[in-house]
Order: C-alpha cells, then sequence, then structure tokens
C-alpha cells in the first residue's frame, strides 16, 4: 500500500554567524551549507498497520511525513502510495489521506466545530449520507457531542485534538498520517486519543502513522516501529523484537540507547 | 464558486464574533478615502480644472478605481496576508486538501472592514454619475462595469505577485504596496496628466491606464475615430492575472522543493 524507495532529501540552510558584523555581511552574502534530512530511506507498510515513526528531533520524521502526504517532493527516490506518487497527483491523492499536525490546528479558531466540519464536507466533496454516517460514528467514538457547538477558541487542548482527529477523518480516509498527535495533552485525552486511534484502525481498516516522542504512545498502539537518525532508516521492525534486544529497560532508556549507539 | 461562498460564511461568523472592533474598523475605512476625496474636493474648488479635465470627470475616474481597489482588497485579501500562512505553516494545511491553492488562499480570508472603502467608492461614483454631462447608453454602461471588474483583476494580479515573493523571503514585502496603494493612488486621477514614462509603465506593465484612463475617454466622448479600441481596452486588467498566476504556480513549486 506504501512503499518508499531510496528517498533522500537535502536542504540549502543559510548559515548565520554571531555578531552585528556578520550579520551585516550576510546581507549581501549569503552562504549556504546543504544538510541532508533524508539520505536513501526505503520501507513498505501494508494495509491496517499502525506504525510508529520514531526519532530525536531533526532526525527527518516531518521530512518523511511531508513527501508522503504530498507536500514536499524529494530530491530522488520513488515513493508509491495507493498508486499514486503523491507529489505528482496531488489533488487526487490527498483526498484518500488524512493528516493531523499535532501542533498546528485545521479548524476555523472562531467558529463552533461543527461548522468548521460542514465546510470540510464541501472542499472534499463528501456526499450527504457519507458525512451524515461518518460524523455519527466519529460524535460517538470520540464523545464529540458536547464540544460541536463550541466555539474553537473555547476548547482545551485535549478537547480540541479529538475534533482534530475527527476533522481528518471525515471524508473516510484509508491513510491517517499523525504528526505528534498527544503532544502537551493531559493523561485521561492521551488514553482517550490512543484508544480512538486503535478503534479506527480495527474497525475500519484506516493505516495509521504516528510519529512521536512519548514511548507509551508507542507501546500502546504500534505493532511496529521505524526508527530513524540523521536521515537514515535505522531500525524497522517488530515492537517486541525492539523490545527484547533490551531486556528488563524501559521504552525511554531503550530507546536513548539505541540513540546513543548510532552517535545520533 | 459554490465553496468560495461556503469560505465567505465561515469567515464572516468569525468577523461577526468581534463586533465593535468590526465596525469601528468598518468606519474607519470609510473616513480615510473620505478624507482624501474631500481634499481633491477643494483642489478643484480652488482651481477649477486640471489640464481640462473637471471635478466630475476625476470625480469618476477616482471613484471607479477606489470600488475596484477595494473589491480587490476584500477578495485577495488571503493573498495579502500571505506571509502569515507560510510562516504559521498552514499552507501546508492547503496543500494537503483536494482543492487548487489558489481557491483554498482566496477562501483563508476575506477583509470585511473594507467593505467601508467600497461605500464610500460607490457613493463617489453614484455621485459622479449622476452629475456629469455624459449621454449614458448601454454601451458606456458596460464599459463602466467592465473598467471595475478589470480593475478588481490587477489589483488581485498585483497581490498575488506580492504573495508569491513570501516563498522566496518568507516575510511579505511592502514593496508591492507601492503598486497596489500607490497604483490606486495614481489612477484616481486621468493618466493624462502625468509624466510620459508614468504613463508608459501604467499602461503597458501594469495596465491601470486600460482600465481607467483609456475607457474613461470613450465614456466621456474624449476619443477621436474608433471607439471599440477605449471600449475593450479593460481587457488588458484580464490578460495582465494571467501571468501573475502562472508565477504563482512556480512560486508554489518552489515551496514544494525546498520546504520554506
Amino acid at each position: 500500500m506504501i512503499q518508499l524507495n531510496e528517498i533522500s532529501k537535502s536542504f540549502k540552510i543559510a548559515k548565520r554567524s554571531a555578531g552585528l558584523r556578520q550579520a551585516m555581511k550576510a546581507l549581501f552574502v549569503r552562504e549556504y551549507s546543504h544538510v541532508n534530512a533524508l539520505e536513501g530511506i526505503s520501507f513498505r507498510i501494508t494495509p491496517g498497520e499502525i506504525v510508529g515513526y520514531i526519532g530525536p528531533n531533526g532526525a527527518g520524521k516531518s521530512t518523511t511525513i511531508k513527501v508522503m502526504s504530498g507536500i514536499m517532493v524529494p530530491d530522488s527516490g520513488a515513493c508509491s502510495i495507493m498508486g499514486y506518487t503523491p507529489w505528482k497527483d496531488r489533488v487526487a491523492y490527498v483526498r484518500n489521506i488524512g493528516v493531523v499536525f499535532g501542533q498546528r490546528s485545521q479548524l476555523w479558531w472562531d467558529v463552533p466545530v461543527i461548522d468548521s466540519f460542514e465546510l470540510l464536507k464541501d472542499i472534499y466533496k463528501i456526499s450527504g449520507t457519507e458525512y451524515k454516517a461518518n460524523l455519527e460514528l466519529l460524535t460517538e467514538t470520540l464523545d464529540l457531542g458536547a464540544l460541536l457547538h463550541t466555539p474553537v477558541r473555547q476548547l482545551s487542548l485535549g478537547q480540541r485534538m479529538r475534533c482534530e482527529i475527527a476533522a481528518s477523518l471525515l471524508h473516510g480516509p484509508r491513510i491517517l498520517f499523525l504528526d505528534e498527535p498527544t503532544i502537551g495533552l493531559d493523561a485521561v485525552s492521551k488514553l482517550a486519543v490512543r484508544q480512538f486511534i486503535k478503534d479506527i484502525n480495527k474497525e475500519k481498516g484506516v493505516t495509521v502513522i504516528l510519529t512521536t516522542h512519548d514511548m507509551n504512545d508507542i507501546e500502546a498502539l504500534a505493532d511496529r516501529i521505524l526508527m530513524i537518525g540523521k536521515g537514515r532508516l535505522l531500525y524497522d521492525g517488530g515492537l517486541e523484537k525492539f523490545r527484547g534486544q533490551f531486556g528488563e529497560k524501559t521504552m525511554d532508556e531503550a530507546v536513548v540507547q539505541m540513540y546513543r549507539e548510532y552517535q545520533i | 464558486m459554490v465553496l468560495y461562498w461556503k469560505y465567505l460564511t465561515i469567515l464572516f461568523k468569525s468577523q461577526l464574533q468581534y463586533r465593535t472592533s468590526f465596525w469601528l474598523l468598518t468606519a474607519g475605512q470609510f473616513l480615510v478615502p473620505f478624507a482624501v476625496f474631500a481634499g481633491m474636493y477643494f483642489l478643484f474648488q480652488r482651481f477649477g480644472q486640471i489640464e481640462g479635465w473637471t471635478f466630475y470627470e476625476v470625480a469618476l475616474c477616482f471613484g471607479i478605481i477606489h470600488v475596484a481597489f477595494s473589491l480587490g482588497e476584500c477578495l485577495a485579501r488571503g493573498f495579502d496576508a500571505f506571509s502569515s500562512l507560510v510562516i504559521g505553516g498552514d499552507f501546508d494545511r492547503i496543500l494537503v486538501r483536494p482543492r487548487s491553492t489558489v481557491l483554498q488562499v482566496l477562501g483563508s480570508k476575506f477583509e470585511f472592514t473594507r467593505v467601508g472603502r467600497l461605500v464610500q467608492g460607490i457613493f463617489v461614483l453614484i455621485w459622479a454619475v449622476t452629475h456629469i454631462s455624459v449621454d449614458w447608453n448601454i454601451a458606456k454602461a458596460v464599459t463602466l462595469l467592465l473598467m471595475i471588474g478589470c480593475g478588481v483583476l490587477i489589483f488581485s494580479g498585483i497581490f498575488i505577485l506580492a504573495a508569491t515573493m513570501c516563498f522566496w523571503t518568507v516575510q511579505g514585502l511592502e514593496v508591492a504596496n507601492i503598486f497596489t496603494d500607490g497604483g490606486r493612488e495614481m489612477a484616481q486621477y486621468p493618466l493624462q496628466i502625468y509624466e510620459k514614462w508614468v504613463k508608459v509603465f501604467f499602461t503597458f506593465i501594469i495596465p491601470f491606464g486600460c482600465v481607467n484612463y483609456l475607457p474613461l475617454l470613450f465614456i466621456l466622448d474624449k476619443t477621436n475615430g474608433s471607439s471599440i479600441g477605449y471600449m475593450l481596452a479593460p481587457l488588458a486588467g484580464a490578460i495582465f492575472i494571467l501571468p501573475c498566476l502562472a508565477i504563482w504556480h512556480v512560486g508554489v513549486r518552489h515551496y514544494r522543493s525546498t520546504g520554506s
């Protein structure tokens, strides 16, 4: 369903040095350095999997998500998702995916949640019956009933995240990308979000790819871990096997040790 | 088109959350150009006319360009405020939705308070149209509407160009205001009163002259010979927006390959 083959991406970053003098100089002459964000990433994901995508900050997680969701065009490599090349048929492709950026909202800030949903219905051209069925299911499983008529700015972070996830699933996507979905949530909301991801995966067979720094998310959800560091894929395999390598250690300790071993 | 209307509805609902600020801003937008117009009125009271143009003729010119500008600013406000979309990362969100980027950026913002400026422009326009000594007929009325419509396109085109620059510089460039605000201030007077290079620039590069001055000559019966060319001159505004949209798509492609 998802297949990445030798995806590479490098960025040009302007060099900055300290001092007013250097800053003045930078106004006229810019020096650039190249950063390789991704260096030949390859993996496949089959339908119905939940994959945890982990790695330290700046490892290339977000870049991979951006490539897979069609936002960014890689320098080289091939990617095929449900038969589409994400960055080529953007409009046709993105109809099949849902994306949640944990740090940013996709809802309209000043109006009740339901208004945002109605607009998304028109943006995605969701048919009336499908919209109704999906909304009903999401309202029930995410317990949104009381929230739908509240303006987004009055919601707590946990409530908002539940609405964000619902908004990404209204059009019934086959794949769901979650970029740090539990960041900043309290314990209750975290559990609710995790439970829901599990449910939607089991009931509707939605393939889920989630990035996170919270190893509890991974333990609760993922059957499989992809670990990335310095733009390379370092580990790809089952959660149990990953744990097995480190004996009694907790997930956090195991990951730290992994990072250290690979000097990332 | 239907979707654009839906976008407007949700933005209008958002705007209504802040009623006091809405009314104050609208009133402000009404009064600013009013002051400019009052200045023009007293100028003509003192001097009678400028290079053979009477007050009502210039008022017509003023009304058309201000209506076009305020409509353009309302509609294309999303492009005018585009740098915030790029900086906030919300442009990524636009790219993962199955609609054209232009439509989504247009729908991201609508400046309802600019209606104040629009109303003021319409007042001046109606006042000028009813007082001016012109024999109105269908051809002239159509030309007038064409002037406004294509004027909107030119202003929108400049907003789009300015927004496209954000893909490279991230921060919005104030440079573009020279052409939007500046173009408006220029074009509220007949182009005839300016230096030659100014006329050339605003006829062939940014065709404000084509949506305002040239067809105005036709409406005021100041043309010699064939008038059809003057009537259709505003279409230059429609042509102007095409390269702007093309450059926009180049910008989007740049964004998607650099991610910044």
